[in-house]
């Protein structure tokens, strides 16, 4: 049983001209594992700076507040220890890495999480496996990083790492926008199989209501201005399919 | 628009002047600026000295030409001036290191030649008067003349018609001396033939070397030209290409080691549908200067090619230099060509210099572009692998390696990718170290 706990979250998206412009206003969330956390809100309301800023992108600088994960305090830990730790990003615009096959990247990154080279017996095997059921085919393991990838390969391919990396808590930022209904069901049923096999936690960013349809969440949380809004159930998307994020843009503009 | 269009109108103009001087639209500041820039061209020498003919002398007048396409050309090194880091040709060239290749006797002796692989291809040593010997160009430099007036015998690589060879043709070059030499090798490929051949120069050598590829009608050559001499070597190979009607010709560049190594790869097309690709990679150490100079001459109708050139420099007075020419004639409707140079500045220390040049005389094209970028380790790709968990340090040399093992991949060949990435992983665990 993992907690990720973030408290009274401030954080601040440092510009080009190195000015920084506060984002996140006070964020409060705690995830367990096996709880579906669906984030939504909409567009610039700060849903991918909280990812972003959990994960550790340097674009983004916390002004006060925490995060820990199992009591752990994640902030005061390296991009890469936060993955090591326990934390996966499912990202919206995965870069391009040229020259670096996926094949050597997956394996890279599972004997940095497990601190030990996966088994050369099984490796392979479990790598193909979870690739035949995201439906990707297994010539991306020759391929650069997200190189020439499709938007909906993309995703796959996150939600790959997903399956590989069994974090303790996942963040999707907006891994449903891009794809079609099909690759949207293959998606979720992988996040599923990561909830149901791993028991992973999941915060689910999204606009949109439509992948709530595949990926059932406990918790509904409204992300208006840089905090939660409003919280409630599954029923609170369904109000929110009906009646958009109006209201709470109205609320934050008074 | 080419420069020699734009001073056309500049050569024309004698309407508005008091005194002498001109005013009105035409006035410029500066004697021989134009509003679009400086002016090469004939005409318009402001100190009534005889006109520049581009054409002809270019490196002989001591000014920068203006178009590659007036390149002077010769067999002869007394026919070129004595080098000066003036000339265009020169200018990035630190030339006290060339230890006398561009005017000392090149009596050394030149590298050996051994030979591996390459089934039914015919390996020879040729006097100076066989007819293969300057097929495919003539020197269009003083350093690369004087080892053409000066080798005595040269490696033909003969590969025959329809040939297709199925093993890598291994050619190696080992230098064993630090006398001055000089050195002659021709790759002779036969119509619609297809092989691959690697030039690999190791040991120790101060070496000018002309390298001939003619690649016949139909044919398909790929040439790797490896690079991994020790840290006190000098190495200048002018790498020309010739392509007949419907030829590919792949050149892979590779400069790793040695203490200054200037190659310059060019291509000429004789007939249509050519099509050529030259990619390189060159890792630049401390103290390091390598560059790289290449030309394409796009002078006959549709043809294709594509050019894509990486660094990375590390370390004190690591000086990488790449000069791409690619040049469009008038008559070379149909043209589709593009080149990119990348750099990556892995620390503080190193200079490098990326001139991109791409002179277009007919916008009857099919496209044609350039892009040159030198710059830092990219911190979204750290970024996304250290958010896989992977340590820092590992993140960078993945990229790093990553970045220049795009360009080996373009070999082709899996079992010389992987001594490339080998030789690469020896130049990168020397400077971790």
């Amino acid at each position: 049983m993992s907690t990720l706990e973030i408290k009274d979250l401030h954080a601040s998206v440092i510009l080009d001209d190195e000015t920084t412009k506060p984002i996140l206003k006070g964020v409060n969330l705690t995830i367990n594992s096996g709880e579906v956390h669906a984030i939504m809100g909409p567009n610039g309301s700060g849903k991918s700076t909280l990812a972003s800023t959990i994960a550790g992108h340097p674009k983004y600088q916390v002004d006060s507040g925490s995060v820990t994960l199992d009591g752990q305090d994640v902030l005061a830990m390296s991009v890469d220890e936060r993955a090591r730790a326990g934390l996966f990003l499912a990202m919206q615009y995965p870069v391009e890495i040229p020259g670096v096959t996926t094949s050597n990247f997956l394996r890279s990154a599972k004997t940095a999480v497990d601190g030990e080279a996966p088994s050369l017996r099984t490796w392979t095997k479990d790598v193909r496996a979870a690739m035949e059921k995201l439906k990707i085919d297994t010539d991306m393991l020759l391929r650069n990083v997200n190189e020439g990838f499709s938007g909906g390969e993309k995703k796959r391919h996150e939600i790959l790492q997903l399956e590989i990396l069994k974090p303790k808590i996942a963040l999707l930022d907006e891994t449903d926008s891009g794809l079609d209904v099909d690759a949207l069901k293959i998606v979720s049923e992988g996040v599923n199989r990561a909830l149901e096999q791993d028991n992973t936690g999941i915060m689910l960013i999204t606009h949109y209501t439509r992948i709530l349809r595949y990926i059932k969440p406990q918790f509904v949380h409204v992300f208006s201005d840089g905090r939660v809004v409003d919280q409630g159930g599954p029923e609170l998307a369904e109000q929110l399919e009906n009646e958009g994020y109006d209201r709470y843009v109205q609320a934050a503009a008074k | 628009m080419s420069t020699t269009d734009q001073t056309a109108r500049d050569t024309q103009d004698t309407s508005e002047e008091v005194g002498g001087v001109p005013t009105g639209e035409d006035r410029v500041a500066i004697p021989g600026m134009s509003q679009e820039g400086e002016t090469l061209q004939e005409g318009r020498n402001q100190a009534g000295e005889p006109e520049i003919r581009h054409t002809q002398h270019g490196d002989i007048s001591g000014v920068p030409d203006s178009s590659r396409a007036g390149r002077f050309t010769s067999y002869d090194v007394a026919d070129f001036p004595p080098l000066t880091s003036t000339l265009e040709d020169w200018r990035f060239t630190p030339l006290k290191r060339l230890r006398g290749l561009d005017d000392a006797a090149l009596d050394g002796p030149a590298p050996a030649v051994s030979v591996t692989g390459g089934d039914a291809v015919e390996v020879t040593s040729v006097p100076r008067d066989d007819a293969r010997i300057g097929s495919a160009g003539i020197p269009e430099d003083r350093v690369s003349a004087n080892a053409w007036s000066s080798f005595r015998e040269a490696t033909v690589i003969s590969i025959p018609r329809d040939a297709e060879v199925q093993e890598p043709l291994i050619v190696t070059f080992t230098g064993e001396s630090d006398r001055p030499a000089a050195q002659h090798v021709v790759i002779d490929a036969g119509e619609n033939s297809r092989a691959l051949v690697v030039l690999r120069h190791v040991g120790t050598a101060v070496l000018s070397q002309n390298v001939e590829f003619s690649v016949s009608d139909g044919a398909s050559l790929t040439v790797v030209s490896l690079q991994e001499w020790t840290d006190d070597s000098v190495h200048a190979s002018s790498q020309q290409a010739r392509l007949g009607k419907d030829a590919t010709f792949k050149h892979v560049l590779v400069s790793l080691g040695g203490d200054l190594v200037r190659v310059t790869p060019s291509t000429r097309f004789t007939a249509t549908g050519g099509d050529v690709a030259m990619y390189g990679l060159t890792f630049v150490d401390e103290g390091q200067h390598l560059e790289s100079r290449l030309f394409v001459d796009h002078s006959v109708p549709r043809c294709k090619s594509r050019v894509n050139y990486k660094s990375a420099l590390q370390g004190e007075n690591a000086h990488g230099v790449w000069v791409g020419d690619v040049l469009i004639r008038a008559e070379a409707e149909g043209t589709d060509t593009y080149e990119l140079n990348r750099n990556l500045i892995l620390n503080d220390g190193p200079r490098m210099d990326s001139v991109p040049n791409l002179e277009i005389e007919t916008g009857l094209i099919a496209g044609a572009g350039h892009a040159s970028t030198t710059g830092q380790l990219d911190d979204e790709h750290l970024y996304y692998l250290m958010s896989r968990g992977i340590p820092e340090d590992q993140a960078r040399r993945l990229v790093v390696r990553g970045f220049l093992f795009e360009i080996i991949q373009q070999v082709g060949v899996e079992a010389l990718e992987e001594q490339l990435r080998a030789s690469l992983e020896d130049e990168l665990a020397r400077t971790e170290s």
